[in-house]
């Protein structure tokens, strides 16, 4: 459940902005997490829950921005979808292939009241 | 363009909000606010019941450019005549699935006073210019402190020569085995030191000590990776020697660990023939971290029903420039490889040290120079 270290992760992030601006309460939080990324958005759900309660987040919104994959294409020298790692290049059947998005992890912004 | 509102794409964007973003004005006279791209007309009705036993019912639907999933929920909590004059509160959670295939996963919560939905902040503001809340924007990985602490230990690594490796596999795949026996081939010429990561007991700890390397256990408790800061301070207690070479072993984790950067040099996967071949393609995420894979105990190949080149292409689906090497800790095949790859990184970490150092002299007798002329 490294799920919870991430949640951690986030609510340090999300206080320290909150407390940079003088917030009182933090209304909503929004990720941005790749769907090739290390992150199973349902255990991170549950997670935040369990790290914000009692915190100036308690009680906040969650809006997770799921950034589809995509990978360079070697042999076909083209950019990709890529569903998972993996997986195949839908065009070709190559494996050769640099993921280049879908990989984020990140807090994009938050709300505070 | 939206045939109920006639917004279009490419509106203003306000900060935090989405592009796209337009507002209703419903049949009962409320004002909704939205985003979304594309094109679409709007008509999905719902319907409430108010604790004086009145309903009221609006519409908003959504065509082709997104769309709500099946599990939309919307709670009303009313305790009055919802006559569009006294506030009133409802929520609702709905999927959007974006032009670009992305989805965004929301709640709304109406909290609204004289028929005004004021929403949760500007991407949500149901009344313009009333928003009563501001979006921080942020733009920050989620991982960064642990990165910081990384950084931290790539530097304190690479100041003092040290070559580092971070041992990732399944629980029994035999990796303190590996080591233990790669101690003994290296202890003669290079100084090894190992943490060691466990949720309880010091056993692998100890075994390392056997060998005369030195050795600190971190204990996760609860924990089922190591990260950066666990690290950090186990290299402050440790003070591993220069131009030696740190074995991290992190807990026996296939999913976990590969999140965690430890600032390592390279993450080592072990994956042992008594397990799946399969398993590059069940966890991913560990094999495309990992520079190199070390098939382990291929003495038991002729008990086993494991596919070796099946594994190998697996591992390169995930991870093409991933290295193999086939090794057996017991029996001693391919160790040679292994200890060899090992005092290659570690002379070229010393030589990339040396020459800092070296530039970083050059750099002290020029401003020695300098300082010299002034006098």
């Amino acid at each position: 459940m490294h799920e919870m270290s991430l949640a951690e992760g986030i609510l340090q992030i999300v206080e320290d902005t909150a407390q940079q601006n003088a917030a009182a309460r933090v209304r909503a939080v929004v990720l941005e997490i790749g769907r090739l990324s290390h992150v199973e958005e349902q255990a991170l759900r549950f997670c935040f829950d369990a790290v914000t309660r009692g915190s100036v987040a308690d009680g906040a919104r969650l809006d997770v921005l799921a950034t589809p994959g995509r990978a360079w294409c070697m042999p076909c020298g083209e950019s990709v979808a890529l569903q998972r790692l993996g997986d195949a290049c839908p065009l070709c059947g190559s494996y050769q292939l640099q993921v280049t998005h879908g990989e984020e992890m990140k807090v994009k912004e938050i709300e505070v009241a | 363009m939206c045939t109920t509102c006639g917004c279009g794409n490419g509106e203003t964007r306000i900060e935090g909000a989405n592009p796209g973003e337009h507002e209703h004005v419903h049949a009962d006279g409320t004002v909704h606010r939205h985003t979304h791209d594309g094109d679409h007309t709007h008509e999905h009705g719902h319907e409430h019941r108010h604790a004086d036993g009145t309903e009221h019912s609006h519409d908003h639907a959504h065509d082709d450019a997104h769309g709500h999933d099946e599990a939309h929920d919307h709670f009303h909590h009313h305790g009055h005549v919802h006559d569009g004059s006294v506030p009133h509160h409802h929520e609702h959670e709905h999927l959007h699935v974006m032009p670009d295939g992305s989805v965004v996963r929301h709640a709304h919560a109406h909290e609204g006073a004289t028929d005004l939905h004021y929403g949760q902040g500007a991407a949500h503001a149901h009344a313009p210019g009333m928003s009563q809340a501001k979006m921080v924007q942020i733009e920050q990985d989620i991982l960064a402190k642990n990165d910081r602490h990384a950084r931290f230990n790539r530097e304190f690594l690479a100041e003092r020569g040290i070559f580092a490796v971070n041992l990732v596999s399944s629980p029994g795949s035999g990796k303190t085995t590996l080591l233990t026996e790669s101690i003994e081939r290296l202890k003669a010429s290079i100084p090894v030191t190992v943490i060691e990561g466990d949720q309880q007991t010091t056993n692998d700890a100890d075994r390392i000590r056997a060998t005369g390397a030195r050795a600190l256990q971190i204990n996760t408790g609860k924990g089922c990776h190591l990260d950066a800061s666990m690290v950090e301070r186990a290299l402050e207690r440790l003070q591993p020697d220069e131009n030696s070479v740190l074995f991290i072993e992190n807990v026996g984790n296939l999913v976990c660990p590969a999140a965690f950067d430890l600032g390592e040099a390279h993450k080592v996967v072990v994956l042992s023939v008594t397990e799946g071949e399969d398993k590059p393609l069940k966890y991913p995420d560990m094999f495309r971290a990992a520079s190199l894979m070390l098939l382990n105990k291929v003495d038991l190949l002729p008990y086993v029903s494991f596919d070796v080149a099946k594994c190998i292409e697996y591992a390169r689906r995930v991870n093409p420039s991933i290295e193999v090497m086939q090794v057996s800790a017991t029996k001693g095949d391919g160790m040679d490889l292994w200890i060899n790859w090992i005092r290659l990184h570690s002379v070229t970490t010393r030589h990339a040290r040396d020459q800092h150092v070296a530039a970083l002299k050059h750099r002290v007798a020029e401003l020695e120079a300098k300082l010299a002329e002034r006098h």
